[in-house]
């Protein structure tokens, strides 16, 4: 620590990413706020619950009878609903951070209400957390509630799938901050129409359904830019039990992605806000 | 600490936006529990710098000590100690008039219990306890600025900047507003104000600046304003738009000084009446005639020949 305040060039850069005020340590505070609204209207909570039953239950009892058994991680086989679950797990828990982090259009451009936070001790920093952390807790909820489904369904082979959760919540994370910059670049709301052409493809293309091998090499390496191929990628190695290194790899990309995502949101609250 | 003490101070204060610059080095200062103002037309520089004074804007130059600190490092240290009032009431419209004051005093990071006594103590004050629980939405305009007057005091500000408090509201919900404002003056807090109108500054100010176009053209208690800037008295006579002009020359010794409006002639004198006998005596038949005395109104046209509100 005292090194970082010693070195000028590194006080330089520090400040630069996180300037003073930025962040006071009060985003919880915001958490607080969203808690308050949804427990208001805890029907839509529910509703999240049901999107997964409605998915495994396509694939499992419809779509499942239509296809064999498929090659997994490791040259596993297995049915195929066991193959898309876990990555329909982490598709959601995309899916319900960028709905959630849409909003956040709302709240910055009509409401007013990050205004109304920045006049308190609240810094741009803890906004950004504040949001974040309240999309990861509504994902994490959902999460838990897809991987009851797929228990009870017993697509459950391994205790290694309890990780599922955890996966769905990085997930959750990488695509909240990085959800939320968007978000702040958007300047109406029909521009939404260009993150559905990002979510979609990325929905479709990024090894949910199928594995990514089947591309040629140039396609395949668009595919692994995509941050849900390392989300699924990751819930698939956890939901069969095959681990290997690179899903360090995979892990390490959706948190740099968040950092990223949550110097960028804090930027953009600051040049729109405190200007 | 002593009463006279400067709380919120500038020197050569700066606000530039990319081509345009807004509050062009004015120097201030605002002392402890009293109400100062900042008057001026839209444009004149008074919400940027009462964005800077809050912490929410950067300056682009020159000094700014704020409860003795700097906003530019210290802006969540100064932010916990004011309150602010801004000119859009962003009231959280997902939120109770309840909820509205106990979320935002969580955001200052007072505990459950605070909260929860401070909003009943403020929907007393702000006469909102009969809608404790209802929607902020349906509110008056005058219920929505009390409550955001209300929720920027949750904290127990010692400094409350409120940027044009009253614009959009009815007589009536004016003068409430004013007795609450009178209220906190006399609890002690200090008030900084921004208005285009005269009659508020003159309500509530006991210093004030004058802005114009980025600068402050003047400084002093309205009173002071008012007698270094204007005479005792106006005479109004009032025109046909276009005819005020030939009358001009004929009441001009009459008067220390003769403003020229669209529709009338403003006729500056210590004794109205007998300067209105004087021009009938000369012929000058004006639709009607008006003596009042002068007003803040009269010391911004004195000091930029424009009027405050067209």
């Amino acid at each position: 620590m005292l090194s970082i305040v010693d070195n000028p060039r590194r006080t330089a850069v520090l400040q630069r990413v996180l300037p003073s005020g930025s962040y006071v340590g009060l985003a919880r505070r915001l958490v607080e706020r969203s808690a308050l609204l949804y427990a208001r209207a805890w029907v839509v909570l529910l509703s999240g619950v049901f999107e997964p039953l409605f998915y495994v239950l396509a694939f499992k009892i419809g779509f499942g009878a239509l296809v064999p058994a498929v090659t997994g991680p490791g040259g596993l086989r297995l049915e195929y609903a066991a193959y898309v679950a876990p990555a329909l797990l982490v598709a959601s828990a995309m899916n319900g951070a960028v709905s959630e982090t849409m909003s956040m259009f709302y709240k910055l451009r009509f409401d007013g209400l990050y205004d109304s936070v920045l006049a308190t001790p609240l810094g741009t920093y803890d906004v950004a957390i504040g949001e974040l952390s309240w999309t990861v807790l509504r994902s994490g909820l959902y999460a838990v509630a897809f991987f009851a489904v797929m228990a009870v369904l017993g697509l459950v082979t391994t205790p290694w799938a309890l990780l599922l959760v955890p996966v769905a919540l990085v997930v959750s994370m990488a695509f909240a901050a990085v959800g939320m910059v968007c978000a702040t670049l958007l300047r109406s709301s029909a521009q939404f129409e260009y993150i559905h052409l990002l979510v979609v493809p990325m929905f479709l293309f990024s090894g949910t359904f199928y594995s990514i091998d089947v591309y040629p090499l140039p396609l395949r390496w668009v595919a692994e830019l995509s941050p849900l191929y390392h989300g699924v990628e990751l819930a698939r190695g956890f939901s069969t039990g095959v681990l290997g290194t690179a899903m360090l790899g995979h892990a390490a990309y959706l948190v740099a992605l968040t950092a990223v995502g949550l110097y960028g949101t804090s930027k953009r609250i600051g040049r729109l806000l405190l200007n | 600490m002593r009463s006279d003490e400067a709380i919120i101070s500038g020197t050569g204060l700066v606000k530039r936006f990319a081509d345009f610059e807004a509050v062009r080095g004015i120097d201030f200062q605002v002392r402890r529990g009293e109400a100062f103002g900042f008057l001026g037309p839209n444009g004149a520089g008074k919400s940027s710098t009462m964005r800077m004074v809050s912490c929410m804007s950067p300056r682009s130059g020159g000094e700014l000590r704020v409860l003795g600190m700097d906003p530019d490092r210290k802006g969540p240290a100064i932010r916990a100690r004011i309150g602010v009032v801004p000119q859009q009431d962003n009231l959280d419209l997902e939120l109770t008039v309840r909820q509205n004051l106990q979320v935002y005093g969580r955001y200052f990071g007072l505990t459950r219990k605070e909260v929860r006594a401070k909003a009943v103590e403020l929907m007393e004050f702000a006469r909102l306890t009969d809608r404790a629980d209802h929607d902020v939405q349906p509110l008056s305009g005058g219920m929505k600025r009390r409550l955001t007057i209300a929720r920027a005091l949750v904290n127990d500000p010692e400094v409350l900047l409120l940027d044009e408090p009253t614009t959009g509201l009815d007589p009536q919900a004016r003068h409430l507003l004013w007795e609450k404002l009178f209220q906190l003056k006399q609890r002690g807090v200090t008030l900084i104000i921004t208005t285009h109108y005269m009659d508020e500054a003159e309500q509530l100010c006991d210093r004030l600046v004058v802005m114009d176009g980025g600068k402050i053209v003047a400084e002093g208690s309205p009173a002071e304003l008012i007698t270094r800037y204007a005479t005792r008295e106006v005479l109004e006579l009032r025109f046909p738009p276009g005819d005020q002009h030939a009358a001009v020359d004929k009441v001009r010794d009459l008067a220390e000084r003769v403003e020229v409006l669209p529709d009338r002639l403003l006729l500056y004198t210590e004794d109205g009446d007998a300067a209105t006998t004087r021009a009938h005596d000369r012929g000058v038949r004006p639709i009607s005639t008006l003596v009042r005395r002068s007003s803040l109104e009269d010391v911004f046209l004195r000091l930029t020949g424009r009027t405050l509100v067209d």
